[in-house]
């Protein structure tokens, strides 16, 4: 045993073969017909066993007020908390002084899905939202607009809570 | 004449199409199996239960890319696959599925070549699907292809080498014993001998585990898979190998999966026969009895090749030199030990009280069985049979 070879010292008469195999035997054939923890997919999204968390941070989404409009005042918060710069902000004013955001636009392939944005939002209007099925057919379908942002209707994630650690 | 050739020209094609189709449904069965076993649900998408998922796969591997490595032996490369598919189609050429089938210009045996040495057959093409995995390893160019390769031929040549024959002794010997109680090689003669007594399972338990084993390790299946060895070999012999040429490699494991479990059916558990009635036996021969023995031949394979899946997805796989121990210095002297026991009984019986093989005849020897069995098991169980699985302990 030159190389470190480890030997298992087991006495012969601790080992089991026959028994053994049909221990397993059994055990397998019993699994048949336990039920199955499968979750299929596209028809079942979740299970009892699982589901997607609250806390879940996917794709934003941009809320709105009564009038339909994005609840954005344009403060420039976000694209300054945002630590992957993917948040492109022009703000706009309107005839009564209101800011609003003249372009709204995040990469989502950029962002990092931190919530920082959601956190630092002193109107609530940017969310991130509980959402995971983002396929698109060409790259720049990824940096969603306002207009797109507001159409999103995933709901929005519940950002942890320093004060309430476990979401209670 | 000219119907003894459509007759047999029919009957190939059938059984060739049949053995494919249930290839095909077989690797859907193993998915789906073990997925059960791993409380999963398996492939399940492509058809109604996922049974045109086989035909997904062929599909695919239709359309994938022949990819040949630049180093390879072209013409062994190309041979092997064939090398192995053919043997394992073969061998199935001379079981016996049914009762003949009448028809209008005479009854049709249900076997595609009712050979009268049809156990020396099988014996000899058993194994000749070794050589398109060793064909295969070496063509490769590759080291674990040619380690998968070697281990292989190591594997076969442990069970073939002492009958000196083209078989694992092990089944070879066992065989012995099979023969001995049917006093013939046809395998029709086989299954008619059991169909008219008692299956040979009960006077010949102890040839019928050394068998399974055997049958086991014939077909390269867990836990004797070490010529593929994924978790070692990456896939051993077909590493190299890819779309329709892996996928016939596939098709000779199963059908020799196939074949090996209609072989177990028909010299253990009474081939065609219908269990508890004698109506199946004896002419004249009906459509309704070929249809009824068919399905009952049928339906014991399927539970033989459910054991196979089963055991796969439960037992690890055995470690090279225990395979060795095990393949020498247990199944070997069994094997030959229980021929000459069994054939002394079998001596005594017949020619000294004069008994013919029928039900008692039977019962007595699955005593005998049984009595041998139960040392041979505790053995067996304790590891004390298994060296080298159990360090030897030191003073």
């Amino acid at each position: 045993m030159a190389i470190g070879v480890k030997v298992m010292r087991r006495p012969g008469s601790q080992v089991s073969y026959l028994r053994a195999t049909l221990k397993g035997m059994a055990l397998t054939l019993s699994h048949l017909w336990r039920p199955k923890v499968t979750m299929q997919y596209p028809e079942e999204k979740s299970s009892k066993d699982w589901t997607l968390s609250p806390r879940w941070r996917g794709t934003h989404r941009m809320l709105t007020d009564e009038q339909g409009r994005a609840k954005c005042v344009a403060c420039g918060l976000c694209p300054q908390i945002c630590p992957a710069n993917c948040i492109k902000l022009v703000p706009g004013e309107d005839e009564h002084g209101n800011r609003y955001p003249l372009i709204y636009e995040i990469d989502e392939f950029r962002c990092v899905f931190c919530g920082y944005c959601q956190e630092v939002c002193p109107e609530e209007a940017i969310h991130v939202g509980v959402h995971y099925e983002n396929a698109e057919y060409s790259r720049d379908r990824f940096v969603y607009d306002l207009e797109r942002l507001c159409a999103q209707t995933h709901p929005v994630s519940t950002l942890w809570d320093p004060s309430d650690p476990k979401g209670e | 004449m000219t119907f003894f050739l459509v007759a047999s020209v029919v009957k190939i094609i059938v059984v060739f199409t049949v053995i494919m189709v249930g290839v095909a449904l077989l690797t859907l069965a193993e998915r789906r199996i073990c997925a059960w076993m791993q409380d999963r649900l398996g492939p399940n998408r492509v058809g109604p239960q996922g049974l045109l998922q086989p035909a997904a796969d062929g599909l695919k591997n239709l359309l994938k890319e022949e990819t040949l490595p630049a180093q390879a032996d072209k013409l062994l490369f190309l041979l092997a696959p064939a090398m192995s598919f053919v043997p394992a189609l073969l061998t199935f050429a001379v079981i016996p599925f049914a009762t003949p089938l009448p028809t209008p210009w005479g009854d049709v045996d249900m076997v595609v070549a009712n050979l009268p040495v049809g156990f020396l057959y099988i014996l000899a093409f058993g194994s000749l699907g070794v050589y398109g995995i060793v064909l295969a390893g070496w063509a490769s160019n590759n080291k674990y292809s040619l380690l998968g390769g070697l281990r292989a031929s190591a594997q076969m040549i442990s069970y073939e080498i002492a009958m000196g024959m083209r078989d694992c002794a092990w089944r070879a010997t066992t065989t012995v014993a099979v023969l001995l109680l049917a006093g013939n090689v046809t395998l029709s003669e086989v299954v008619a001998r059991q169909a008219q007594s008692i299956w040979f399972v009960f006077p010949l338990s102890l040839a019928y585990f050394i068998f399974i084993v055997a049958a086991f390790a014939e077909t390269n299946r867990l836990p004797f898979d070490l010529p593929e060895a994924e978790g070692e070999l990456i896939a051993g012999y077909h590493t190299e190998y890819s779309a329709m040429k892996f996928s016939m490699f596939y098709i000779a494991e199963y059908s020799n999966m196939v074949t090996a479990s209609a072989l177990m059916t028909t010299l253990f558990f009474g081939g065609w026969d219908i269990p508890f009635t004698q109506w199946d036996n004896a002419p004249p021969w009906t459509v309704v009895k070929t249809i009824a023995t068919l399905a009952v031949f049928t339906v014991k394979v399927g539970c033989f090749l459910f054991l196979y899946i089963w055991v796969r997805w439960t037992l690890p796989r055995f470690r090279y030199d225990q395979l060795m121990a095990l393949g020498w210095k247990v199944m070997l002297p069994l094997a030959l030990g229980y021929v000459a026991v069994l054939a002394t009984a079998i001596w005594i019986l017949h020619a000294l009280l004069g008994w013919s093989y029928d039900t008692r005849f039977g019962l007595v020897l699955f005593a005998l069985n049984v009595l041998l069995a139960v040392p041979l098991f505790f053995g067996l169980d304790r590891g004390h049979l298994v060296a080298g699985s159990v360090a030897e302990e030191r003073a």
